[in-house]
């Protein structure tokens, strides 16, 4: 190991318009918490430590009321009763109980299962796991603006499926996908939908009825609420659907989930969806305004920048796009004051591109110059103003380095150059 | 991702930032790496035809931090050299140079090729040249 090596410095400073940095635009990866999630959890780490299981004294009582307020708070939030909630410990075990507690519980009816080639990683992995196991999965393609084709899906469907599961907002580019009619397909076939919705929830209005989702994964890092905890709808009637636990244990949850229930973090996560249900149109006019404004700032000033995924049906903070000519880790380098994630093959351990851009037909070369900014709760227009000049800076600068931008602008066209793999 | 002292300076300032003139018989061009691997370096060398010595280096990059640095590293490195001690440059040693980490070895990779497909560009001109001149005489 070299000893000069060290991270992107991130010191705390401020820059000459008053910004703090570094700057956080990063909100899909998780959410700063809320302080007032923060204040209603601190009782229940010290005084209200109570097992919410202990069903005879108070201290059992107590933790018990914490969580059937926050159980009532996100069932509200996303239109549901309470006995349709399930706490988990997160997304990636919501996910896991979904798909794989469907399809046990199924298995007499079917083996097929439908998922898309953009689904988070948690589902995709999920889904492969079962291939193992026998079961038959379908991955759908998206087109060019991220979206599923309804008649794609009409058409993967068949007799043996069981379960459809597609995301309702893409962790990267933040694409809504169309679940009340994904829904409504599958109720009409009496298959069950399953919807990742983390990104989604208290982001944009959810409903579990008018969207006809019969299994949703929730989480509460974020919405700004702490990481480790999160939540599974489970659909009770029209039809009720039932899931096989994948955790053994004192069969809490209904049986659905084992384990000594996280009281502060499902404390936290309720909170988080009460501010939510108060706040969330308000605030996402306000998110998407900001988002707006970094686009145009950055758009206004450069030339060949994309936009990934549809821009109409998008999440109120997110700005994925990708600058034709700029590696996305150097532009990454460029402006380490700012914390936000690149989809090029560089900054994961894979050395492959974001497969989420690439299904939506991105050439690797975007693939590899994209950025994905995530606005949220607490960024600040100054913040914004800040963020996009920093980035048109770096472009600049960086394509005045690039052999690509001098080709592009001498007018080779770069497709048809041959090049040299090493 | 972590990075050296040396990749942040030669990230920050690059140098031997430009382009020759590609048409020039003293200048030997090297394009390698494709966009879609998310790396392409060009770079370029000016001989001196009497010496066969490098006077001049030139580069451009589209990759990561570390790209940028080892092809800016490489133009350093191959001035003043003649083109057959350029040719001795290993990858390994620009790593070395730059301590960069495994998953970053494609890099120096690049770079050494890029210095070689420079400097075959400028053989293949003066092979051009000779009979060229040859006939003149």
């Amino acid at each position: 190991m070299s000893t000069d090596v060290k991270t992107i410095p991130q010191e705390e400073h401020v820059a000459p318009n008053g910004v703090k940095l570094p700057v956080y635009m990063d909100n899909h990866a998780t959410t700063p918490m809320d302080p007032r999630v923060l204040e209603e959890m601190l009782p229940y780490f010290m005084e209200k430590f109570g097992n919410a299981a202990s069903r005879n004294h108070s201290f059992g009582w107590a933790a018990e009321e914490g969580v059937e307020t926050a159980r009532e708070r996100i069932a509200k939030l996303v239109g549901a009763t309470t006995k349709e909630i399930i706490f988990t410990s997160g997304a990636t075990e919501s996910d896991n109980l979904a798909i794989k507690g469907v399809a046990e519980m199924y298995k007499e009816k079917g083996n097929h299962i439908i998922t898309a080639v953009t689904e988070h990683k948690a589902v995709l992995d999920t889904c492969k796991r079962l291939e193992k196991y026998g079961y038959r999965v379908t991955y759908l393609p998206v087109q060019k603006d991220g979206l599923v084709d309804l008649d794609d899906l009409k058409r993967a469907m068949d007799d043996k499926t069981i379960l459809v599961s597609i995301m309702w907002a893409n962790n990267e580019i933040g694409v809504l996908q169309p679940v009340a009619e994904i829904g409504k397909l599958c109720r009409e076939r009496g298959i069950i939908f399953h919807s990742d919705a983390v990104q989604a929830v208290g982001k944009i209005p959810v409903d579990v009825n008018k969207q006809n989702i019969d299994v949703m994964s929730i989480t509460a890092h974020k919405i700004y609420g702490p990481k480790g905890v999160g939540a599974l709808y489970v659909r009770r009637k029209n039809p009720r659907v039932q899931i096989s636990a994948i955790i053994d244990g004192g069969g809490h949850e209904r049986g659905m989930r084992s384990g000594t229930l996280n009281v502060p973090g499902i404390v936290g996560l309720g909170k988080a969806c009460a501010i939510a249900s108060e706040e969330m149109a308000k605030e996402a006019c306000h998110i998407a305004g900001m988002r707006n404004r970094l686009r145009d700032k950055i758009m206004g000033r450069l030339d060949e920048v994309y936009i990934n995924g549809s821009w109409e049906h998008r999440l109120p903070g997110n700005l994925n796009i990708s600058f034709a000519y700029v590696e996305g880790e150097s532009l990454l380098m460029g402006i380490n004051d700012i914390a936000v994630s690149s989809g090029s093959a560089c900054t994961s351990a894979t050395l492959e591109p974001s497969y989420v851009l690439k299904a939506l037909g991105t050439g690797d070369d975007l693939a590899h110059s994209s950025i994905r900014f995530g606005l949220g709760r607490f960024n600040t227009e100054a913040e914004v103003d800040y963020v996009a000049d920093r980035v048109v800076e770096t472009v600049s600068r960086l394509r005045e380095l690039s052999p690509l931008y001098e080709m592009a602008k001498e007018g080779v066209d770069l497709k048809s150059v041959k090049w040299a793999a090493e | 991702m972590a990075y050296s002292d040396k990749v942040l300076d030669h990230y920050s300032n690059p140098r031997n930032v430009g382009s020759l003139d590609k048409s020039s018989s003293e200048v030997g061009t090297g394009l390698v790496g494709a966009p879609e691997c998310g790396d392409v370096m060009k770079l370029q060398i000016k001989v001196n035809p009497q010496t066969n010595v490098i006077e001049d280096a030139k580069f451009k990059t589209f990759g990561c931090g570390s790209a940028i640095a080892s092809s800016s590293l490489a133009t350093e490195w191959v001035k003043g050299k003649t083109v057959d001690e350029a040719l001795q440059i290993k990858n390994t040693e620009i790593v070395k140079e730059l301590s960069l980490p495994p998953v970053k070895i494609h890099c120096s990779v690049l770079a050494e090729d890029a210095i070689r497909a420079a400097i075959h560009d400028w053989k293949k001109k003066q092979e051009v040249a000779q009979p060229a001149a040859v006939a003149a005489q």
